[in-house]
């Protein structure tokens, strides 16, 4: 009972705040014409040019494209790991540009400390936070009500290397959800599990999502993922200089079910959309049907063998 | 046909059995078998040349040389142990004679002072060892951990590190000798002279792999670590307490480990040239003495040297198995 008291609290705490002052300029968070120019032994490399985007609050954006294209990049620069070369990011109107727990990042191979148990591991960000707002009770309150948001409350005592990756995942994103952040950063949340783990941390985060109603910023490489989670599909040009190349609205119904929208006519026209921008538009040049010839001894052998 | 299937199965259960037989077996061969059939190798070869090198001061130990020496390195302990005692009961004897006497008598209890014994000798020895690495440890984990955090601080001082590290005890132990005796000015000294200098000279030399590998685990820690206690807005010292010292522990444990066994080492020299009463000393003082039974006493003390190096090992490695979260870093 406790525990829900307070997140309800903080739920509507944050979004009073965020009401009052987003009126001034309407966009919660806006990521304003991000350059990024890495220096290299060369001169620079321009990975992004002009990265332009607002963002609601509780909105779901999933950020897609081809690998190397800088999605990375705008998830650090948004998370304060990265500086912009030019532009900046507006968290509520204020300048971002260091960490901070409002911004809680969930990190692709989770980055759980090995050494600390599950429960240790959340409670290390909990007590970051919250030691001079809550009472010990309460954090531990709060801990295990994110670790059963997750379903992990029967593994809070192991550790990470007695649990599976989909598993580690969980406790990363519990221990992101604990910070109770503004806006939640995922670097390819489930991009090392597999397909099966994978579906299931989907319908988990749909759940979570359904009931805490976070900002949310996923990088993602997987078109139905994007599809299934996200209220927007930003899809992003090939580097160096990438940019948004063209944002989608996704407005299928939610909750969503896997299973309905497979056949469902608008949610496969939005698919195509996404896999039209990216293996029409935005092709990789890689030539990649051109053939591999094996090396001279081993077609000599494979002749021998017949 | 029953028959000869039950002739199959029983032969198949004989099968697994002989199996496990075999590989227990083989486990007692690996552990124990092969090094006894080792160590009797050696035995033998060591007994065989020791019979044919003669030396000023006779044969060369063999083996029953240096076990019949163990025994009497034993007996000297207990004789002087005995003469303690009765020097102290004579004492007493005599303080309450005194007493019985002068009733304002003040009784003056004097310290026993015959010379140390083997086992004495030891003592000193890992007392000193464990003091000149602990100063070590002291210094070198701070310093490592900050090479570590600051690549500025790393660069500087790796031309130092890399150029002391290999400095032998016996080119510092002239000059920590009299740097000790110029600063180390006191009329009721807490320790003597030549304990500082061993110990100073085994923390010179034991400092340096210490350092190397607290600031190698310290900058390899995963960024994604790293990254996460930039998110949580870590301070310097709970990003230390939390992140950096759990993360670096198996590497600081085996520059500890290193560094102890070359501790132990250095100690040996600095105490023969410093004449702290260890088992530096102890060799020294044989190899001064020059009596017939002088060799097979040192040999006897480069075994009690390797072994006692050999548990001090397995004990820091028992530590490390304990203390380190990820057991696969932890190699015997």
């Amino acid at each position: 009972m406790n525990t829900t008291k307070i997140t309800n609290a903080n739920i509507t705490n944050t979004s009073q705040l965020t009401d009052t002052e987003s009126s001034a300029n309407n966009a919660f968070l806006n990521i304003s014409q991000v350059d990024m120019v890495f220096p290299t032994a060369t001169g620079g490399f321009t990975a992004l040019k002009g990265v332009d985007l607002k963002i609601d609050q509780g909105e779901f954006i999933s950020l897609i494209g081809h690998s190397g294209c800088g999605k990375s990049t705008v998830l650090n620069i948004v998370a304060g790991l990265y500086q912009a070369t030019k532009g900046g990011i507006l968290l509520n109107n204020k300048e971002v540009n260091e960490p901070g727990p409002e911004r809680a990042v969930v990190f692709q191979n989770h980055s759980l400390l090995p050494w600390l148990t599950c429960y240790q591991n959340v409670e290390l960000a909990v007590k970051q936070i919250f030691s001079k707002t809550m009472s010990k009770g309460e954090m531990k309150e709060w801990i295990e009500y994110n670790l059963k948001l997750v379903h992990m409350d029967h593994a809070m005592l192991k550790r990470p290397d007695e649990i599976s990756g989909g598993m580690k995942q969980r406790i990363g994103i519990a221990r992101a959800l604990a910070m109770q952040p503004e806006v939640l950063l995922m670097d390819e949340p489930f991009g090392a599990l597999d397909a099966l783990t994978r579906a299931h941390m989907q319908d988990s985060l749909m759940e979570i999502q359904n009931e805490l109603n976070n900002t949310v910023i996923m990088i993602t490489h997987d078109v139905d993922e994007a599809v299934l989670l996200s209220d927007r599909i930003v899809m992003m040009t090939n580097g160096p200089e990438a940019t948004i190349g063209e944002i989608l609205e996704v407005n299928l119904a939610r909750p969503r079910s896997r299973l309905s929208l497979a056949k469902d006519v608008e949610y496969n026209r939005l698919r195509a959309e996404v896999l039209t921008f990216l293996y029409e538009k935005q092709r990789k040049v890689e030539n990649i049907s051109n053939k591999t010839v094996a090396p001279q001894a081993f077609a000599k052998k494979r002749v021998n063998e017949k | 046909m029953s028959s000869t299937t039950v002739k199959i199965a029983s032969l198949t259960i004989s099968e697994q059995v002989l199996k496990i037989v075999k590989s227990s077996l083989n486990k007692i061969t690996n552990a124990l078998l092969l090094p006894v059939i080792g160590i009797s190798i050696f035995i033998f070869f060591w007994s065989i040349t020791a019979q044919s090198i003669h030396t000023s001061l006779g044969d060369f130990p063999g083996p029953n040389a240096v076990v019949k020496q163990f025994s009497s390195l034993y007996q000297e302990h207990k004789m002087e142990r005995a003469k303690a005692e009765a020097f102290y009961q004579r004492q007493e004897k005599r303080n309450v004679a005194k007493l019985v006497k002068n009733p304002d008598y003040v009784a003056k209890i004097r310290a026993y002072t015959g010379k140390e014994t083997f086992l004495d000798q030891i003592v000193t020895s890992l007392i000193t060892v464990t003091c000149g690495f602990l100063a070590a440890a002291f210094i070198a984990i701070p310093l490592g951990i900050w090479m570590g955090l600051n690549k500025r601080l790393n660069l500087a001082m790796n031309p130092i590190v890399q150029i002391f590290k290999p400095v032998s005890p016996l080119a510092w132990l002239p000059l920590v000798t009299m740097v000790v005796s110029a600063l180390y000015v006191s009329d009721d000294p807490m320790v003597s002279k030549s304990f500082l200098t061993s110990m100073l000279t085994v923390t010179l030399c034991s400092l340096w792999p210490m350092v190397i590998n607290t600031s190698m685990g310290v900058s390899a820690i995963n960024s994604d670590l790293i990254n996460v206690s930039k998110v949580l807005c870590l301070g310097t010292l709970t990003h230390i307490q939390k992140i950096v010292l759990p993360a670096s522990v198996p590497m600081i444990f085996t520059g500890m480990r290193l560094s102890f066994g070359v501790a132990w080492m250095v100690l040996i020299a600095a105490e023969m040239l410093a004449q702290n009463p260890g088992l530096g000393k102890f060799v020294w003082d044989e190899f001064q003495n020059g009596s017939s039974d002088s060799l097979a006493r040192i040999m006897a003390a480069v075994v009690v040297i390797g072994f006692i190096g050999f548990l001090l090992d397995r004990a820091m490695l028992a530590l490390q198995q304990k203390v380190s979260w990820d057991k696969s870093s932890v190699n015997a």
